[in-house]
């Protein structure tokens, strides 16, 4: 599994009520949910976000409100990552119960600059950097991780049983 | 090696002997938990999967609180969602529009956790129930889904840190003060993927809603879960309430912890998140002259009897300042009853507040009191985030319901010593 695209760089604690404000937590549609992801810190993210991109972000990403609405937004607009210093624990495990591909890395994380383009392998865990001409080391996916990632997600992955 | 209090509750429910940190295990349920945001999302990941049937219908509770009663028709339309499943399903532990309550408020006063559990809860605050000794933590709503079918979750074993605590609260000081107390210590991500395990001989002298608090905002320092030892104040808590065996664990005496901090609740003083991170804090006697708009008393954090009695011991025969709006949302219905009965709701209304029925509202910004540009409130909530309690360009200061009747009096942050 690999990811290639262009990065969107945030700071320290990027909260879910940023990342999907709670004034729109009255539907679960998803589609609605992309097109306010980020507005509260980044209006201009969902005009640029493309398909395939990548987030990057530095401490404790995700933090507070255990809504998977947020991870579900981040999906929904394109990004087909998120690397992080560190991730907010509900987030994480949001992140990887829906499907959506999540790395711990500080290295990347303090290197990699907003529209640098990247390419991760979620197998090796190596992103690179091929702005900057950099790689970083991730810790791959433990076994476990790897199995709900490749059945979509932790439903999928249940019945699949 | 010893186990901490959560790693033996995780290890019962996952039927091993022994975990270490980091240990990836898979462990049985005694409840899982979702409310009107969470669960309409958990409901259709269910039927989207293909799920018949949950996997026991007195292990899952509902709880229908953030936007009701129902702030508009989308609103309506998720708790219907919520509403229709719990009925088809035959969910025992459904709770709407009156008899809800809010829900971190609600599950312990019904009796529907106890010592010794594993809950699961799409919300974040569902770290709360650790207060009465149970491993209780967030998690989103596709866990939920899964938890609602299966009766399992899947956990990462987590590390602690040790809080022992000793010395007893002055006036004025409350649990809200302590955790605020610690977060600023320790920072938004101090205690991240970890348990906060509270102890001491200190401990006798927290009552229930104060360990509730604090165990509420944990997940303000990243926690996994908060969890309290469990002692006399929670066995005499649980009881009339919970009625059905439950296990009392305590951690080893040589489990491990990643760091251990000694808290002499005697030298806690009221304290206030400044915005907008409940790590900016700041003691009461260094916080300046902050004018405020508004003023909420109540949440998951802090609208229990206790809060309310605080609040109208300090707004009793008192005005609320003429530019300062002050809500007051008992947590529950219960609460809202025995307020009544006490006389506090009388005080509330006759010093110019506006008392709720139950809900969330203000708290996440959704309804009941949103706050317009540039404006500041003093709440006794959890967060304070950019927006969390309306425009991104209002202010959420955190503090005590002590500290908030006060400052509801005065028009700017304030200690109930000033006047009292
Ligand atoms: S009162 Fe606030 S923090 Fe508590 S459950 Fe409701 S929205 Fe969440």
């Amino acid at each position: 599994m690999k990811a290639h695209g262009f990065v969107h760089k945030y700071g320290n604690n990027v909260d879910t009520d940023v990342i999907i404000p709670a004034r729109y937590l009255n539907t679960s549609d998803h589609k609605e949910l992309a097109s306010h992801c980020m507005e509260d810190i980044d209006k201009e993210f969902v005009h640029q976000v493309k398909a395939g991109d990548i987030m990057v972000a530095l401490d404790n990403f995700g933090c507070g409100s255990s809504r998977e609405h947020a991870p579900i937004a981040i999906k929904e607009s394109g990004i087909a990552c998120v690397i992080a210093a560190t991730f907010a624990r509900i987030f994480y495990r949001n992140a990887i119960n829906i499907g959506l591909p999540i790395l711990e890395c500080p290295e990347a994380a303090e290197k990699i600059q907003a529209g640098d383009e990247v390419e991760i392998n979620f197998d090796s865990g190596i992103i690179t950097n091929m702005t900057r001409n950099e790689t970083y080391q991730a810790q791959p996916f433990p076994d476990f991780i790897k199995e709900i990632m490749a059945a979509g997600g932790l439903l999928p992955s249940i019945q699949s049983k | 090696m010893g186990m901490t209090m959560s790693q033996k509750i995780l290890a019962a429910h996952a039927g091993l002997d022994h975990v270490v940190a980091g240990q990836l295990i898979k462990a049985k349920l005694d409840l899982v938990h979702g409310n009107d945001v969470t669960a309409p999302v958990a409901i259709n990941e269910f039927r989207k999967s293909g799920f018949q049937q949950v996997f026991d219908v007195n292990k899952i509770s509902m709880v229908m609180d953030h936007f009701t009663p129902n702030k508009d028709i989308k609103s309506a339309e998720q708790v219907k969602i919520a509403r229709d499943f719990a009925a088809e399903h035959g969910v025992v532990n459904y709770f709407d529009v009156g008899d809800m309550g809010i829900e971190h408020a609600l599950l312990p006063e019904k009796g529907l956790v106890a010592a010794g559990d594993l809950v699961i809860g799409a919300d974040s605050h569902t770290c709360t129930y650790g207060a009465l000794g149970a491993f209780s933590t967030g998690v989103g709503s596709t866990d939920m889904a899964a938890g609602m079918a299966t009766g399992e979750g899947w956990f990462k074993v987590p590390s602690a840190i040790k809080f022992n605590l000793t010395g007893k609260l002055r006036k004025w000081v409350s649990g809200k003060d302590v955790i605020l107390h610690i977060i600023g210590m320790i920072g938004v991500d101090g205690a991240l993927y970890k348990s906060m395990e509270f102890s001491g001989e200190g401990l006798k002298n927290l009552s229930m809603d104060d360990r509730l608090c604090i165990a509420n905002m944990a997940i303000e320092a990243g926690a996994k879960n908060g969890i309290f030892a469990v002692d006399e104040v929670t066995e005499a808590y649980m009881k009339g309430r919970v009625n059905r065996p439950y296990t009392v664990y305590t951690a080893d005496p040589d489990a491990e912890y990643d760091a251990v901090y000694d808290i002499d609740l005697s030298s806690i003083q009221s304290t206030v998140a400044f915005p907008h991170l409940p790590e900016n804090t700041r003691t009461i006697d260094q916080v300046g002259d902050i004018r405020i708009d508004q003023v909420v008393i109540g949440s998951c954090t802090n609208g229990r009897l206790s809060d309310l009695a605080a609040a109208a011991k300090i707004l009793e025969g008192r005005k609320v300042a003429k530019h300062v709006r002050a809500i007051i949302f008992p947590a529950t219905q219960q609460i809202y009853l025995d307020a009544l009965k006490a006389g506090y709701l009388e005080i509330f209304i006759q010093a110019g507040c506006a008392v709720s029925t139950p809900t969330c509202g203000p708290c996440l910004g959704g309804h009941m009191g949103i706050l317009a540009a540039g404006e500041r409130a003093v709440a006794t909530t959890n967060r304070n985030f950019v927006g969390r309690m309306g425009h991104v360009k209002s202010e959420v200061y955190l503090a005590s319901p002590e500290v908030a009747a006060a400052s509801a009096v005065t028009g700017k942050i304030s200690s109930p010593e000033e006047f009292m």
